[in-house]
């Protein structure tokens, strides 16, 4: 957990529909760790995460992003996801006719070609697929049904983790993906996450609720509030969220070391 | 939705990639149109008396007619004797026994097109039969089939083979009278295909023919006649092409296709006409009458057409069910990009007892391309017990092109079941940037997103033109959406 932050992010405005939603945010994540991003609703945290996945509907007006020392911004989506960037989106969308699992297997392909690796033939494709469906306890019938049409809450989130454990990226970030998830899936969404970490993979887990920091343990919280970061910390910061509630951080300006109001 | 339009206007530059005109020695009628040009035709063909009646009686029953004014396409009128009706490669003039003799620039437009026919490169499992301006150039396995006893020929070879087939079939599906366009081919069609399987014979192979337009100011009128006798199979595909001109070229075809007691006959359309450039300039007007009778109880009748070309398409592939428990379906994709106008759809008419049908149709508009499906479903009075079911699904691919549905349902007996189910919706900013997130660029996920779009209706073709089409689709996407 040293060197060159892998993305670093510094006094970043955004807004949407002309709004401005992020008013200088300042984030640094290096490979290795997790970071839990919470935060009241309308906060920004989906924005935070859109924009570094480069959704156009969000209008970057000022500060900069930078990702393995590359200006961010200046890329299209698809060259960010190609370069290792992943969303685990929250509202997965459908795309009916299209099979998950051909669907899998362009986007894979797609990153593989950009790593100058080899496309992989049907077999090796399937086995990977097959594997590492396992780690998210889902049903192999999704795969052939159309991307998320008529999955279940509960699948989609699943279905979102599996890409991410097919494409392997070096950064990805789990937009809300708690949201409507029973304990027991919540837990298997977890597991899947878990076995992801590595030394080399940053992770940014945005969340409403500490209740998914039980089961992915973050290095670090951070928490949004009217666009910016007012408070970071360690996981104690995730478990005193819970206690006391957003009340107490959500004006910016207790955010630097600022005794915390009741 | 902005952006996604501003960036798929970017691929407009596309090129059409079957624009290249062949140089051959043709020969060809002077333009216009009268009497002693249909006879010309007539005899140019060695034809019998029989049919040079029937081509003379549809004409001039069709010079009462009006042209058809109801659809929603525009375009600005035909000038009927500024067309040639008769244009055919010089060398074919005392038709070649063999497949070399035929003028080998007219085989290489067909390699170029990726159907070859010189024996050695046949397609495996694909029957072909190309015809090339107004005549027949090659007929791919044809002996191996007549050991089935299965005629697949050019029309004009069946004319002189089979005139008492000929004779007994055309023009029962669709008569001399039926429709302007259709009445101008009964008088001056030049060739097609045709096909005859026996009874109790299932066809081993696809067959197929290949429509080329080469000639300049030469209007395509091809017949198509496809009896499938008692308790026989055949599968049939129709695919054509034509160079890029300025000007627009006419294409008026008739199919008729005939299935007797417990046959089936499917086919399927890939047409890529040139659609004319950006502008709307050139492209091939596409007026085709394509008809199929039920003709015996149990018989079965598919129809599915995948329309990428033409700059105006204007047909109805349409299922006359008259046998009891007979079955008729239409599966069409047509997609209309640029300044492309299509009026398709199909006509259901259930007259026999317990007959059924099925409609899925998919419309797809960009550009400017307006998109029209106008089908009818009609039940006649003593069709006992008949269903329908349709579906009509249009995806918009930006904010200046058009999606309309006309669905005509007409039902005239108590006991039928006729269900309509239609959609329209827009190609959306999440999916494409669903797909984008994952590494696909904006093209191929919009292709992706057509392609499934289109999935029910592609799953219903052959194998190989399954493929063929969503390739079509991919590149006429390429030049379109905006």
């Amino acid at each position: 957990m040293s060197g060159n932050p892998m993305l670093s992010i510094e006094n970043l405005h955004a807004a949407i529909d002309g709004k401005p939603i992020l008013r200088g945010v300042n984030l640094s994540v290096r490979a290795g760790e997790v970071h839990a991003i919470m935060g009241p609703n309308g906060s920004g945290k989906s924005t935070l995460a859109n924009v570094v996945a480069g959704r156009e509907r969000y209008e970057v007006r000022a500060g900069s992003v930078r990702y393995e020392g590359r200006d961010l911004l200046s890329m299209p989506p698809e060259e960010r996801a190609k370069e290792g960037i992943f969303l685990a989106f929250q509202h997965p969308v459908e795309i009916p006719g299209v099979t998950n699992l051909s669907f899998l297997k362009a986007a894979l392909n797609a990153v593989r070609k950009h790593r100058g690796l080899q496309e992989l033939d049907v077999v090796e494709f399937r086995g990977m697929v097959l594997e590492r469906i396992r780690l998210v306890e889902m049903d192999e019938e999704l795969l052939l049904r159309a991307v998320n049409d008529g999955f279940s809450g509960g699948e989609k989130k699943r279905n979102e983790i599996l890409q991410l454990a097919v494409l392997e990226p070096k950064l990805a970030i789990l937009d809300e993906t708690d949201s409507g998830l029973d304990i027991d899936a919540l837990k298997v969404v977890a597991k899947g996450v878990n076995r992801l970490r590595s030394p080399e993979r940053g992770i940014i887990v945005v969340t409403h609720y500490q209740r998914l920091l039980n089961y992915i343990v973050p290095d670090f919280v951070h928490v949004l509030s009217e666009g910016q970061i007012v408070r970071s910390g360690g996981r104690e910061l995730a478990l005193e969220l819970e206690e006391r509630g957003y009340g107490w951080v959500h004006a910016p300006d207790t955010a630097n070391g600022g005794e915390a109001r009741p | 939705m902005g952006n996604a339009a501003d960036q798929v206007k970017g691929w407009v530059d596309q090129e059409y990639r079957w624009g290249f005109v062949t140089t051959v020695e043709a020969d060809t009628i002077p333009k216009g149109l009268n009497e002693d040009v249909i006879r010309a035709i007539s005899a140019r063909k060695g034809e019998p008396e029989f049919l040079l009646e029937r081509r003379l009686k549809a004409y001039r029953h069709w010079l009462i007619m009006i042209e058809p004014k109801w659809s929603t396409v525009c375009y600005s009128p035909i000038d009927f004797q500024g067309i040639s009706y008769y244009s055919a490669p010089k060398s074919l003039k005392d038709r070649p026994g063999k497949l070399d003799e035929v003028d080998p620039e007219v085989l290489r437009t067909y390699e170029r097109l990726g159907i070859p026919l010189l024996e050695q490169k046949r397609l495996a499992g694909v029957a072909v039969d190309a015809v090339f301006d107004s005549v027949s150039v090659a007929t791919t396995y044809q002996k191996e089939l007549a050991n089935m006893g299965i005629l697949f020929c050019s029309f004009s070879e069946a004319v002189r083979k089979y005139p008492h087939l000929v004779e007994k079939y055309l023009g029962t599906v669709v008569p001399y009278n039926d429709n302007f366009f259709a009445s101008l081919n009964s008088a001056v069609f030049t060739d097609g295909s045709f096909c005859y399987v026996p009874p109790g014979v299932r066809c081993p192979v696809e067959l197929s023919t290949y429509f080329r337009i080469n000639a300049e100011n030469t209007g395509q009128f091809e017949r198509t006649l496809i009896i499938a006798d008692a308790g026989s199979y055949v599968s049939y595909l129709e695919g054509c092409t034509a160079p890029r001109r300025d000007t627009n070229q006419l294409h008026a075809a008739v199919v008729e296709l005939i299935a007797l007691e417990d046959a089936e006959i499917r086919y399927a359309t890939v047409q890529n006409w040139y659609p004319g450039d950006r502008e709307g300039r050139g492209g091939i007007y596409n007026f085709v009458t394509k008809r199929g009778l039920c003709a015996g109880n149990r018989s079965r009748i598919s129809w599915t057409q995948v329309e990428t070309g033409s700059a105006i398409t204007w047909k109805y592939p349409s299922v006359i069910l008259k046998g009891d428990h007979s079955v008729g379906q239409f599966h069409g994709v047509a997609l209309t990009t640029n300044f492309q106008q299509a009026d398709t759809g199909t006509k259901m008419t259930h007259i026999g007892k317990n007959t059924r049908s099925t409609i899925v149709n998919k419309g797809i508009a960009g550009g400017r391309g307006q998109n029209t499906y106008r089908g009818l479903v009609k039940v006649l009075a003593g069709a006992e017990n008949s269903r329908n079911f349709t579906q009509c699904d249009s995806l918009l691919l930006g904010d200046r092109c058009g999606a309309h549905t006309f669905p005509y349902i007409e039902v005239k007996n108590r006991t039928a079941q006729v269900e309509h189910e239609a959609s329209t919706s827009k190609i959306g900013e999440d999916q494409l940037f669903y797909c984008q997130q994952r590494g696909l660029s904006r093209e191929d996920a919009v292709s992706m997103i057509v392609n499934g779009f289109c999935r029910e209706v592609i799953r219903n073709l052959p194998m190989e033109f399954a493929v063929e089409a969503q390739k079509l689709l991919e590149i006429s996407l390429e030049g379109s959406v905006g």
